[in-house]
């Protein structure tokens, strides 16, 4: 787990001093246990107390039984990322338990089941024993609740040792049981016994502590999988097919769960998005693009290995220009790796996913917000561009709880691209162009137009698509000219997407130090850099949000004396790109690369940049 | 179909086309294949059919078979997928455009082999397509490699003899719950014929496993798909009659010997039995006599299963009349109310 690093932030506050609103509380459970209510419901009072907060699942593959931690990060200056020194152990799995104190930070404060007898392995840190399951026997009548019971006594120490309210609590807890009474009654008497035995049997010796703020009115808390779900449908999606997968299926089952909801047509009480559990992969993108051919938003998601197998498909669907959205929730890889465990890793392979001569659309979420509107972003981009478009989230953005403003209505229609779908629409085309022909530039910008089967009865305006090559008009053709002409118009069709795609975000005020991350790795960074301020190193920085690269990512990189890209991978998968990209400026970059299968946290940028600006 | 009194004038059908226009273009297989008699037959049964062409979704996959939708109705659009990736791609389009008729042809390596697993999930889902595998139990294309259609002991040109036992794509279909399941044999044109009209007024995915010789790789003597061999050995179990919607039924069957289907559009198929006491709707009798059919090495052709009535896919998941392709913008984007009632549910 994590090391006992400490950044000039967390060292051991002197004696006396509180730590108020700035830590993290680490639960350590096993697999199965039921610990997840717990942890939601402590990580939502938090936030009900003002408290920004975030949560994080460092889960096993596994169904029950092996280790899983629960991170929760207070943090009155808003950091969401990832920390990597533990404030507060809760110790509840034996399994781990030593190891779990061995990593905690000096200072901390643990608490644990008593009969695990830790307090003799440290010296530096504050134990608290609880004797948990003799308190279970005691609170919870019924047997085979005690199971889960029991981590609702850690939730009732924890409010006693920090101070979280009691009535945020209670709230949080109705929530989560959706105020099924009996539920909320049991839990709520282990968590009052939890809270009772702590005030009588303990003397708080650590410095730890929340107090109320106001920096979460109106905000929202939300996994990055849903956001990407809500704006699908607000995207107009119709058709979704999807094979489960670590860790997308949340992804497709939020999908179902609010389509089911809020995308039934009001006059037939009929789903307006049909959805299909595919047998693979490979199906489920050969069902995206059928679905798409037919003039449907389609999409599927997935995973690296979901990825890996759709490379054929995505080849047709970039050689024939079939729209297709592919949302990447990214694991580690390669192979199974580490199934619930993040990673940037697809990063170049799916950028030119496809055998022969492909590239593709990546949209780089760096937030939930941008889950939601990238999501509709990739719609358009997809139908605009006649091409697959990739959404590029990982498990960490996906899987993981995120505090954000709710999500604003879409400022503008559906952009449905260049399709005739009208007889009027064809004829007009015609008159103007004198034949429709499915895969001729008429407008210059590599994009053709395309008609939908079954819509018009016009022997001119129906054609034939294949993975095979083809002439202007989709009839079958060998002819190099031929092949030469449709494939230069490709590329010029992926110059024009550079018009379309989401712009970099760049900030910082003139500093010689460049920063390019991308993805879930913003709030790192964005953490990282404000420390480095601190310690009189400004930066400046560039949020890559897609490829292919816009001129903004040259004209940083020229701008800068030296500029870190950081990447979530082993390979340094965007920084090899960007060298690439920027010619003789590669000189000038400097890879940051995390790839241990947590979640990026700001030390590891601090330190990359600060080796980085010794040597 | 109407008939025109002056003969000078083509015949046409109620769609007002003649059979010209359900043409496509010239096909570029080996002269004498059996692709092109089905073809023929294909596009035979969508004029007779009257199915306006622009309604006609043609899916293939890889091969010779699935070269042949560019073959026929070019007044509707196609689609030719990757390898053995039909199924999915027509799983799609049908999902959001039921108004279309889809017309898949594919072959025994893109079915048996490479596609095994998407056409097993085609049969499972009961996705509305027809589809057509012309089987002629070798790889053409790549010159001649055995099929997983092939039967043990025959043998290639080269000599090399085929060890393992064949894959009975009917047997599998049945089995996989498939309504509509027929053997025929591309010289067999008549039988074929009908067999494509019922299927093309089948709901849920019919199966014809239509055995289409290759001339170039698989018609000499050693084969069990050669020409020679498929018209020495062909038992055709009934006689096939389809009566469509639209026209009223008046001769009188005996039950004996004439086995009357009905379909869930008013149409019939009308089985005359050539084997006595065998019914197309019973799937135990089915099953056995493909069973037989392999026992004795014969070549049974015909509706071997039929389930007329029987949910597909849409039905089974939901979806309404109205193709989801067709839905205005206002129906596909929730409204403010809906985005704010999701995002309090969040706070």
């Amino acid at each position: 787990m994590s090391t006992a690093v400490l950044d000039e932030r967390h060292a051991a506050p002197a004696s006396g001093a509180l730590v108020v609103n700035d830590f993290s509380i680490h639960v350590a459970t096993a697999n199965g246990s039921g610990s997840q209510s717990s942890n939601t419901i402590l990580m939502r009072a938090i936030f009900q107390m003002g408290i920004p907060v975030s949560g994080k699942n460092l889960f096993p593959s596994n169904i029950q039984g092996l280790p899983t931690w629960f991170t929760i990060r207070a943090s009155k200056e808003g950091f969401i990322a990832r920390r990597r020194d533990v404030g507060v152990l809760i110790c509840m799995n034996p399994e781990t338990a030593q190891e779990d104190v061995r990593t905690v930070a000096p200072g901390a404060a643990v608490i644990y089941e008593e009969s695990l007898k830790l307090d003799a392995s440290r010296q530096d840190v504050h134990f608290y024993p609880v004797p948990f399951q003799k308190l279970v026997l005691e609170l919870v009548q019924d047997g085979k609740l005690r199971r889960l019971a029991v981590n609702m006594i850690y939730v009732g120490v924890a409010a006693w040792l920090l101070g979280i309210e009691m009535a945020e609590i209670e709230k949080a807890l109705a929530k989560q049981f959706k105020n099924k009474a009996a539920a909320v009654d049991i839990n709520m008497k282990a968590i009052r016994g939890g809270l009772d035995w702590a005030e009588k049997n303990l003397t708080k010796k650590d410095p730890f502590r929340l107090e109320r703020m106001n920096q979460t009115e109106g905000k929202i808390i939300i996994e990055g999988n849903a956001a990407t779900a809500i704006g699908c449908l607000m995207g107009g999606v119709q058709f979704l097919s999807w094979y489960p997968i670590t860790p997308s299926s949340s992804l497709a089952e939020a999908v179902i769960d609010y389509g089911a909801r809020y995308r039934l047509d009001p006059d037939t009480g009929k789903p307006s998005v049909a959805i299909v559990q595919a047998e693979d992969e490979l199906a489920a993108l050969g069902m995206v693009l059928g679905a798409s051919w037919a003039g449907a938003r389609a999409m599927t998601t997935t995973s690296g290995p979901g990825i890996s197998l759709m490379a054929e498909f995505t080849g047709l669907g970039y050689y024939a220009e079939i729209p297709a959205v592919i949302v990447d929730v990214q694991r580690v890889g390669p192979s199974t790796g580490l199934p619930t465990r993040t990673m940037q890793g697809d990063i170049t392979s799916t950028y030119y996913l496809s055998h022969g001569d492909a590239n593709h659309i990546l949209l780089l979420p760096g937030s939930v917000a941008e889950c939601y509107s990238m999501a509709i972003d990739a719609f358009d981009l997809a139908e605009r561009l006649q091409t697959p478009v990739f959404l590029m989230s990982d498990l960490d953005l996906g899987m993981n709880n995120w505090m954000a403003d709710p999500f604003p209505y879409p400022d503008r229609p559906l952009d449905r691209g260049k399709v005739l779908r009208t007889r009027e629409e064809i004829e007009a085309h015609i008159a103007r162009f004198k034949e429709f022909a499915r895969y001729r530039d008429v407008d210059g910008d590599g994009v053709p137009y395309r008609t939908l089967p079954g819509f018009v009865d016009m022997p001119a305006a129906t054609f034939f698509t294949r993975g095979s090559g083809h002439t202007e008009r989709a009839t079958y053709s060998e002819r190099p000219d031929e092949y030469k002409n449709n494939m230069d118009r490709l590329a010029r069709k992926f110059e024009t997407a550079k018009k379309y795609v989401p712009r970099p975000v760049v900030s910082g005020t003139g500093s010689s130090i460049g920063i390019i991350d991308y993805g879930s790795s913003d709030f790192a960074v964005e953490e990282a850099r404000i420390l480095l301020s601190r310690q009189g190193i400004p930066t400046d920085s560039l949020r890559l949000r897609a490829l292919p690269f816009t001129p903004e990512t040259s004209a940083f990189v020229a701008d800068h004396e030296r500029v870190y890209v950081v990447d979530q991978n082993r390979d340094g998968q965007m920084y090899d790109l960007i060298r690439l990209e920027v010619g003789s400026d590669a000189i000038k970059l400097r890879s940051i690369r995390h790839y241990d299968g947590f979640p990026l946290d700001a030390e590891t940028v601090i330190e990359g940049i600060r080796a980085g600006e010794k040597s | 179909m109407s008939t025109a009194a002056d003969p000078k004038t083509p015949l046409t059908n109620r769609a007002g086309l003649t059979v010209k226009e359900y043409g496509g273009s010239k096909s570029t297989l080996c002269v004498g294949c059996g692709h092109d008699v089905i073809t023929r037959q294909i596009t035979q049964a969508l004029y007779e059919m009257s199915i306006p062409p622009y309604k006609v979704a043609k899916m293939s996959g890889i091969g010779c078979s699935s070269k042949t939708t560019a073959y026929f109705a070019d007044r509707g659009h196609g689609f030719n997928a990757v390898h053995g990736r039909m199924p999915a791609v027509a799983t799609g389009a049908m999902m959001v455009n039921p108004s279309l008729l889809a017309v898949g042809v594919s072959g025994d390596g893109d079915t048996a082999s490479i596609g095994a697993g998407q056409f097993v999930h085609l049969l499972r889902r009961n996705v509305p397509m027809v589809y057509i595998v012309e089987n002629n139990g070798v790889y053409g294309l790549t010159k001649g490699q055995f099929s997983a259609t092939a039967d043990a002991g025959s043998k290639l040109k080269t000599g090399v003899v085929n060890d393992l036992p064949a894959i009975d794509l009917c047997a599998i279909a049945i089995e996989l719950g498939c309504g509509y399941v027929a053997r025929s044999f591309s010289g067999d044109m008549k039988q074929l014929l009908g067999l494509l009209k019922g299927a093309m007024a089948y709901r849920g995915t019919s199966l014809l496993d239509v055995i289409s010789p290759c001339v170039t790789f698989n018609n000499h003597e050693s084969s069990t798909k050669s020409y020679k061999w498929a018209k020495e050995h062909e038992i055709p179990i009934q006689e096939i009659g389809f009566v469509p919607y639209y026209e009223e039924i008046f001769v009188d069957y005996d039950p004996g010997t004439t086995q009357d289907v009905e379909l869930h559009d008013g149409s019939h198929i009308r089985l005359k039995k050539l084997r006595a006491d065998y019914d197309a709707t019973d799937k135990g009798l089915a099953m056995a006599l493909l069973q037989e059919a392999q026992q004795k090495i014969e070549f049974l052709t015909g509706l071997i299963y039929v389930e007329p009535s029987k949910k597909d896919f849409l039905q089974l998941s939901n979806i309404g009349p109205e193709p989801i392709v067709s839905l205005p913008e206002e129906k596909l984007r929730p409204s403010p109310a809906a985005l704010d009632e999701m995002m309090a549910s969040l706070t």
